[in-house]
């Protein structure tokens, strides 16, 4: 016997408490299948490509950290990166090692955000405490060494604002053993856990020629058996100085990415390691003599770096004045979305905020 | 950067070229150069068809399996569509303008062969008015529905007054 049902439209969001920010989702569903899902964005729009046409270059810095929030570092890092390319800036040493530093510190802090309210989304809530204890050690040190928790402003073009204050570097060091540690609590709270693994092994599987495909990239790609990233295909800064692996899987579920980003964690913490034990050998300044105004050469540029979300990009045109004449900015979490529709059909309702989760998006990057 | 990797951007740079002549006739070409040494390549929209892309996507030695990024630029007398493309297997590189008009800017849309240039063309259409024929759903991504203009533009005006800033 067949059981009569009739197509209904749910409206998910733009406030709902998981989609962490201003995110609309449209779906169409048959009893508990989706037959289509829309996204609606653009909640959080500011035009920050338009206010970058009337900035100077230095002053478009704080605007970066406002993407993605939760990895302001590579955001300021590339913008940075781009404009020092364009006028052939030499970066000195330390404050390139500065840079790694920062920038993998902030890598791991996005991931615990993530792997604590993804669990969050499932409905675990004990983990999300044990992820924000660990972020605040992190966002600590940032204190420390800029002032700022989130909107950091760090760097800037040639290098970057401050020093490690006396004894900073030690207490890295220190984090990030103690931080190694704690993530082995990871995996005896979460990762074994049965009811997880049901929720997320075989959710929401992405193929490697649909990831590549739809432009996917990050955390999300390697999931799928994309063997790419950025810091080792494309190395910037001084990351062919490291060594350290790039964890893939091919599975391409959401179990998969969990994997996939708890690994990164584990590598971030040994670049930063490694970071550490070259730094000491950099003793030069920590920016480089950069003309008082800030005027690149006419030109064109696209640039990238391997952000925690995926391939963060500017593409930047200089008229030759103070201020940029076009930018646009390849923001990952908004190319890592546009597959949902695709993704989402034919699949369980009750897995639609598994297969969002695992995808990880800021809004303020999407809508940028 | 060494020798041997500019030998190999200036081959593939050739190769590109070669490519795009034999298929759409030798004043294909506006420019091409290497640009921070990369390839870049600038050719008229009445060039870049379906046809074209099908080579850069699947030629064997090309194979720009990955669309990073698609732009939209407003100039003074014309626009340009700019689309940044990788090749995962190959590591190779194109920076690939197309030049169209202003008055009525149109590029075909490669939603077909690249899904990813789905939101960057509706982007680039929202903030710049660009139109990507052959697009399934070409409406407006980031501002509202009934917003008026396209603020990338470089003339857009922007009235303080009904965006309640002034």
């Amino acid at each position: 016997m067949s059981i009569r049902t009739e197509e209904m439209i749910l409206n998910v969001g733009p406030q709902h408490p998981s989609t962490h920010g201003v995110f609309r989702l449209v779906v169409k569903i048959d009893g508990e299948v989706i037959q289509e899902a829309t996204p609606v964005i653009g909640y959080l729009h500011r035009g920050t490509e338009k206010l970058a046409e009337d900035l100077t270059y230095t002053q478009f810095i704080p605007y970066t950290d406002r993407l993605d929030y939760l990895n302001a570092m590579t955001n300021n890092y590339v913008w940075c990166n781009t404009v020092e390319q364009l006028m052939g800036i030499q970066v000195p040493e330390r404050a390139e090692y500065l840079r790694v530093i920062s920038m993998e510190l902030n890598r791991i802090a996005s991931h615990f955000v993530w792997w604590g309210t993804f669990l969050l989304d499932l409905g675990a809530l004990s983990p999300f405490l044990y992820a924000f204890r660990d972020r605040e050690t992190i966002l600590d040190l940032f204190v420390k060494l800029c002032g700022a928790r989130m909107t950091f402003s760090y760097m800037r073009i040639g290098g970057v604002r401050f020093d490690a204050p006396s004894g900073w570097l030690d207490e890295v060091r220190a984090v990030v053993k103690e931080l190694r540690e704690n993530i082995k609590e990871y995996d005896v709270l979460v990762t074994g856990n049965e009811i997880f693994q049901h929720r997320t092994r075989g959710v929401g599987v992405i193929t490697k020629e649909q990831a590549i495909d739809w432009g996917l990239s990050g955390p999300v790609a390697r999931a799928s058996g994309v063997d790419f990233d950025i810091r080792r295909n494309d190395p910037y800064s001084i990351y062919d100085r490291f060594d350290f692996d790039i964890p893939v899987r091919t599975e391409g579920d959401v179990y998969a990415k969990y994997e996939v980003r708890l690994e990164e964690i584990r590598q971030s913490l040994c670049i930063i390691e490694q970071a550490l034990d070259q730094i000491d050998k950099a003793e030069s300044p920590i920016i480089a003599k950069v003309p008082k105004i800030i005027k690149p050469p006419a030109g064109e540029i696209y640039t990238r770096a391997e952000a925690s979300k995926g391939e963060l990009g500017v593409h930047l045109i200089s008229d030759g004045t103070t201020k940029p004449y076009r930018v646009k900015l390849r923001r990952p979490s908004f190319v890592n979305i546009e597959i949902l529709p695709e993704l989402l059909k034919g699949e369980n309702i009750a897995n639609l905020i598994a297969i969002f989760g695992g995808i990880d998006v800021v809004l303020g990057e999407v809508d940028a | 950067m060494s020798e041997q990797l500019l030998n190999k951007a200036e081959q593939l740079l050739t190769t590109i070229v070669e490519k795009i002549q034999s298929k759409a006739g030798a004043d294909a070409i506006i420019d091409s150069k290497l640009n921070f040494n990369r390839p870049m390549v600038v050719i008229d929209t009445s060039v870049w068809d379906n046809e074209l892309a099908t080579i850069l996507r699947n030629d064997e030695q090309l194979q720009f399996d990955f669309l990073s990024c698609v732009s939209g630029v407003d100039y003074d007398n014309h626009m340009e569509v700019v689309y940044q493309f990788y090749s995962i297997p190959l590591d190779n590189y194109l920076m690939l303008k197309v030049k169209t008009n202003r008055q009525e800017p149109s590029v075909i849309s490669v939603k077909q062969l690249w899904n990813t240039a789905d939101w960057h063309e509706r982007e680039a259409f929202d903030l710049l008015g660009i139109r990507f024929e052959g697009h399934p759903n070409l409406t407006r991504i980031l501002l509202q529905d009934e917003w008026v203009g396209h603020p990338l533009r470089k003339d857009y005006n922007i009235d303080k007054e009904e965006l309640g800033l002034d």
